[in-house]
């Protein structure tokens, strides 16, 4: 696993709320390059949001965003270009589905990238034999099982070069035999050296690739640390309280 | 019958007129509904308040005063003139009215659309660095169109047959005023107004079946 460098994603004093409910309180963090953190935590405890706001699905109330420190985009072109370099994998996978599974790998590189079809296409298959579904290409992704949607969206996202890839619950949605297929890849994408943000709850994937646990509960950011450390030596009860329900059965 | 057959030729010219119409109008409805629509989604608030004022306006009057407003008030006061020659001015005018009152009624059968695709696939879309135009081109649209096919048919099959009041705009050659110019030398003659009422079946029946094959070969999968 490459070393991690220097922050390329940095919030700092970050609020959200939707209507009365206060979902991100004052959330500092840092996620360097090539770093891999995995975001576990409660459900409702912000996770999901925190991953949205990064590529700004989700706007934030106050504090500030940097990205390659530079900060986040209000609208707009600017935004939808640096859009292009975070990739996102969302729990119910969300493949263009009026587009097969190569037209979904190709649209952003030929349509944002402006790359020719012919060199999109081709690097479309090398992604999708990368992700173990090259023959799958000229399918809908409704033909496809949960794991190979997943795959694709994961291709997807590769197809654009991006920075990071922002990863939202991406096997919470999948029937339990194709959630391993998902984590493998995701865990090569780890070891190559790709910057990561998971919300996951799977905490096997969290002490195999991940660099940091990130634990959150109530909107807040209540412990992180290396994974080893966090799971065998949990600093905070609410993480011990959380872990136990978790590990024990 | 004999008075169909002597003024089937004249009928017949009058429900082509009515055809051109339809035809002409139906293009620029879709033009017009999608991009009303456009504006009725789009991230600015002027764009979708005007595109909603529009709507409300255009399709809660009655089409004959919308011709009549384009004849009387476009074409005679404010002195919109397509052609000197009167027939084909207001010809023109009667498709002015005419599409601008079926988008308005396209763009809510497409905006009726967009709301069956999920939401997840315009965050996917952004994600991937679509602009808002780009990905409702690429995503929204194509998905949001493909499931109002039906409908969008009968919107078109309420044109065909909205056509017949092209008078009010005053467009005198279409076949409903021919109808009942014959009617002032015939008197009533039931066959004529079967053999009208034929004609239109004849076009709008395949609109809606062809609308309706369409529907279920195209349907998005999810």
């Amino acid at each position: 696993m490459t070393e991690p460098g220097d922050p390329l994603v940095s919030l700092r004093g970050v609020n959200k709320s939707f209507g009365t409910l206060h979902v991100l309180k004052d959330i500092d963090l840092n996620v360097a390059r090539g770093e891999v953190v995995v975001v576990i935590g409660p459900s409702g405890g912000g996770k999901s949001t925190l991953c949205r706001l990064v590529n700004r699905l989700e706007t934030i109330d106050s504090g500030t965003i940097t990205f390659d420190g530079q900060e986040l985009p209000a609208e707009g072109k600017a935004l939808a270009r640096f859009r292009s370099d975070v990739g996102m994998v969302f729990q119910s996978f969300n493949l263009f589905s009026h587009k097969t599974i190569l037209e979904n790998v190709t649209l952003g590189p030929m349509k944002v990238r402006k790359v020719p079809r012919e060199t999109a296409e081709k690097r479309g298959m090398e992604l999708l034999e990368r992700v173990g579904i090259a023959s799958q290409a000229a399918k809908y992704p409704a033909q496809l099982s949960g794991g190979q949607q997943q795959r694709t969206a994961i291709a997807r996202a590769l197809a654009m070069d991006p920075k990071m890839i922002l990863f939202d619950e991406p096997t919470s949605a999948l029937d339990p035999e194709m959630v391993q297929e998902v984590l493998d890849v995701m865990t090569g994408l780890a070891r190559d050296g790709m910057t990561m943000m998971v919300v996951t709850h799977e905490m096997g994937f969290a002490r195999r690739a991940a660099n940091r646990v990130v634990f959150m509960a109530g909107g807040e950011i209540v412990e992180e640390a290396a994974p080893d450390e966090f799971f065998d030596s949990p600093r905070t009860d609410r993480a011990r309280d959380f872990l136990s329900k978790i590990l024990t059965h | 019958m004999d008075d169909l057959i002597k003024y089937a030729p004249a009928l017949l010219a009058g429900f082509l007129e009515n055809v051109k119409l339809s035809l002409i109008c139906g293009a620029l409805a879709l033009v017009l509904g999608t991009i009303l629509v456009s504006a009725r989604v789009a991230p600015t608030p002027v764009l979708r308040a005007a595109g909603t004022l529009y709507v409300n306006i255009v399709r809660n009057t009655p089409l004959t005063l919308v011709l009549a407003f384009s004849s009387l008030g476009l074409s005679d006061t404010i002195g919109l003139i397509f052609s000197d020659t009167p027939s084909t001015n207001s010809f023109w005018l009667v498709v002015l009215g005419l599409s601008a009152y079926t988008g308005a009624f396209v763009c809510e059968t497409l905006r009726a659309g967009i709301n069956t695709v999920p939401l997840g696939q315009a965050e996917a879309a952004r994600a991937i660095g679509l602009t808002f135009l780009q990905s409702l081109r690429l995503i929204i649209l194509p998905q949001a169109f493909r499931t109002v096919i039906a409908p969008l048919g009968s919107v078109m099959i309420a044109m065909i047959k909205n056509s017949t009041v092209a008078i009010a705009g005053g467009y005198l050659m279409e076949s409903a005023f021919v109808m009942k110019d014959t009617f002032d030398d015939t008197g009533v003659s039931i066959p004529i107004f079967i053999g009208l009422v034929i004609a239109f079946m004849v076009v709008t029946m395949p609109v809606g079946f062809l609308t309706n094959r369409l529907a279920s070969r195209l349907a998005v999968v999810r």
